[in-house]
């Protein structure tokens, strides 16, 4: 999948990028036209309190770009006393864009190899201990797993963010639960 | 709420040595702790590390073989059989992997337990898991026999009990360790509340995100401490990274 892409944009932009705002802007349009602050507030309610570290103007960016890219079109309502609002709606080959997200399986990629190489590495050349390295690593795990955590119990029940967060949290547990056998494999190294 | 001051558990070369000669196994090798009033502290290691064996010194549901053991002012480790009987009943709180609630019970009776045996009158033992079952947002359930309740249902009752004689400090054996996720966040959610109210915990853990919402993480292996961290609990900044934003 290609994104369509503005480098200018990247330059004003500040906070977090989502990766997939392109794809996930063109699928709420599936249903029905909508205004931008309603699809602003649809992403708010899906990532709750992650949403604040998300970059405010990157939906209205990115629907002007997608409508350059004729995956939308919109056209401008007017309004006796406010502003003109502009309403998006999907066009076919945006609606074909959605279709391939929706069947793409790819899955962002986790990174043992990078942290494992750091270790070997270390140990090879005497630069440091492992069991310290994965001591520090644990340690930062723990505290994004605390605050995820935290963010979690703050959510109530049956919420889609506390799903999202749950993802997070579960996915700072398996790479925790993998730095303990690292901490094993290095210790043992290291006694014998 | 709770209030109080300085170190609720002080342990100075705490050990635990099973067998003789071939066959002595140290399974706790003279450890140092404190716990201070409202603090968590967790305990994590791999299995057989003496994690276990350390909290049920701690409990004094074993005798230590070296070391000593202090709650609040009472020294543990040299009281007769009798005392630190009742020590155990009024000042600490146990919760259980596999809950050990007695089945033939409903959860309010099960609560009422530890008042009872405490000596306190079944109108005030009554009043007081009363009061716990709203705390742990049971009251619905209390007629309900453990077997009708869900697992977390069934912790979060543990822990009513574990709080009925307002213990100084509870001590928690894996809590989460028979749990989904789902009801590990039950569990989580309700232990984060009493800890707002000031209860102290020392809570022995596989489960990392029980041990990421402690103060204090100690890491055991072959019986002794190898790493202690303390928890910041500062920004969730990274969060949106690890949710899959990009910076």
């Amino acid at each position: 999948m290609t994104p369509v892409a503005d480098a200018a944009d990247r330059e004003w932009s500040r906070g977090f990028q989502l990766r997939v705002v392109q794809e996930v802007l063109l699928a709420l349009l599936a249903s029905e036209p909508s205004y931008g602050y309603q699809l602003r507030a649809r992403l708010q309610l899906a990532l709750g309190p992650l949403a604040d570290s998300l970059n405010a103007g990157q939906v209205y960016v990115t629907l002007g770009r997608l409508e350059k890219a004729g995956l939308l079109q919109s056209k401008r309502v007017e309004q006796s006393e406010r502003p003109d609002r502009r309403a998006y709606a999907l066009t076919a080959a945006g609606r074909a864009r959605v279709g391939e997200w929706l069947r793409d399986t790819s899955w962002p990629k986790p990174a043992p190899a990078d942290f494992h190489l750091k270790l070997v590495a270390a140990a090879a050349a005497g630069l440091a201990d492992p069991v310290r390295l994965v001591d520090a690593q644990r340690h930062a795990l723990l505290e994004s797993l605390a605050a995820a955590q935290r963010a979690a119990l703050a959510e109530p029940d049956e919420s889609a963010a506390g799903l999202l967060l749950e993802g997070v949290v579960l996915r700072l547990q398996a790479d925790l639960r993998w730095l303990e056998a690292c901490a094993g494999f290095w210790s043992r190294k290291e006694s014998r | 709420m709770i209030e109080r001051v300085g170190s609720v558990l002080r342990a100075r070369g705490l050990a635990k040595e099973y067998g003789t000669g071939a066959a002595l196994v140290q399974a706790v090798k003279g450890v140092d702790i404190d716990v201070a009033a409202g603090e968590t502290v967790a305990v994590m290691g791999p299995s057989g590390c003496g994690k276990s064996t350390l909290l049920h010194l701690l409990g004094g549901l074993e005798r230590p073989s070296a070391g000593e053991l202090h709650m609040g002012d009472t020294r543990l480790d040299g009281l007769g059989e009798h005392a630190l009987a009742r020590l155990r009943r009024t000042s600490i709180g146990f919760v259980f992997q596999a809950f050990h609630l007695v089945e033939e019970l409903t959860a309010a009776e099960n609560i009422e337990l530890p008042a009872l045996l405490a000596g306190r009158s079944p109108r005030a033992a009554r009043a007081r898991a009363q009061e716990l079952l709203e705390q742990v947002s049971l009251l619905d359930r209390a007629r309900h026999l453990p077997s009708a309740l869900s697992g977390g249902q069934r912790q979060r009752v543990a822990i009513a009990r574990a709080l009925s004689n307002e213990p100084q400090v509870v001590l928690a054996d894996e809590p989460t360790g028979n749990l989904d996720s789902a009801a590990t966040l039950e569990v989580l959610r309700l232990l984060e509340e009493l800890r707002a109210f000031g209860q102290t915990f020392v809570i022995v853990t596989h489960d990392e995100r029980v041990a990421a919402t402690a103060d204090r993480l100690v890491s055991m292996r072959d019986g002794d401490f190898v790493e202690e961290m303390r928890l910041s609990h500062g920004s969730a900044g990274r969060l949106g990274e690890l949710a899959g934003f990009e910076g």
